[in-house]
């Protein structure tokens, strides 16, 4: 089972990032992107647990570590492997 | 009075604090390792500049788990004197010692230059030698130092006064052009509610002796060696 776990900048911060990285596409013509936020993508590796136990778990992984409440928002999906 | 200088893995001014503290100040001074887990008798912890742990995931993100800031965190409940400087003041607003956090430069450069402080608090033990909104000059050097708080907690700030330094001109103007990294407010420096735990972006410790270029730092150094032992704590 696998976790993938999307950080992101809460809308209310400002996000420099972002903001070039949408000049640089309006510069290649892409001039339909309107806003740009740059996050973080965070991949899981879990053992064991059930996904009810597994969502419990990376909730609070995310809480704790993973994401700054402060300035980030999170969210998750829980991926089962196709094998054993 | 012994100060004592916080080293974590990827610490880069613990050495210029020592220095200050140790060859400028002339007090005692201990390094404190990431794996201590008593301050031997420390009345004021630094929390240095670098880039702890990597700053993986975030600045401060990783050390905030430290076995040092288990202890670091009860002296500053039991009133005792904890100075975070560029990474310092990272690691303090991820461990909640302090509000908020410090994101991004606007410019998304790292900046490396002079700026110039304002200093609006004169009661607090890290800045009684300072006179009456003073304009300090030290210098910044950092990648992260946008201070950001939701607005109901930079209103808090505002409202405690728990803002200690804000980027100014040199007339002591805080104006937009003064600004180096987008902080809110201009804000360079904070202390909690207690007024006993300090946060801020520019280092003090690369101005506290004329070849350097200034001697501005060595009074929050000195204010900090006079005041530290009334401070103190059961």
């Amino acid at each position: 089972m696998r976790a993938i776990v999307v950080v992101t900048p809460k809308p209310v911060v400002n996000d420099p990032q972002g903001v070039t990285v949408r000049q640089g596409l309006a510069a290649l013509g892409f001039s339909e992107v309107s806003d740009v936020r740059v996050g973080k993508y965070i991949e899981l590796s879990l053992e064991g647990s059930s996904e009810h136990e597994a969502r419990e778990r990376v909730e609070e992984m995310c809480r704790q570590l993973l994401a700054n409440h402060v300035i980030e928002d999170f969210r998750f999906d829980i991926v089962r492997d196709g094998r054993r | 009075m012994k100060f004592g200088v916080v080293v974590f893995p990827g610490t880069w001014s613990d050495r210029d604090c020592g220095w200050v503290i140790d060859q400028v100040l002339g007090a005692d001074l201990t390094y404190l390792w990431h794996k201590d887990t008593d301050l031997k008798g420390c009345d004021c912890v630094i929390l240095p500049g670098g880039f702890a742990y990597g700053d993986y995931l975030r600045t401060g993100a990783i050390a905030r788990f430290a076995p040092v800031m288990e202890q670091i965190g009860e002296f500053a409940d039991r009133g005792g004197l904890v100075w975070g400087i560029c990474n310092g003041f990272q690691v303090l607003c991820e461990a909640g010692l302090l509000p908020g956090a410090l994101i991004r430069n606007a410019s998304l450069e790292f900046r490396c230059e002079w700026t110039n402080l304002v200093v609006e608090r004169t009661d607090l033990p890290y800045t009684s030698k300072c006179e009456e909104r003073e304009v300090l000059r030290a210098p910044i050097a950092h990648g992260e130092g946008s201070y950001f708080a939701d607005p109901a907690t930079l209103s808090r700030l505002e409202q405690r006064g728990q803002v200690v330094f804000r980027y100014c001109d040199a007339n002591g103007r805080v104006v937009p052009n003064a600004n180096p990294n987008g902080s809110l407010h201009n804000i360079a420096g904070i202390v909690n509610a207690r007024g006993n735990v300090l946060g801020m972006m520019p280092h003090p410790e690369r101005c506290s002796e004329a070849e350097l270029g200034g001697t501005d730092g060595l009074k929050l150094f000195r204010s900090v060696a006079e005041n530290a032992l009334k401070a103190l704590v059961s």
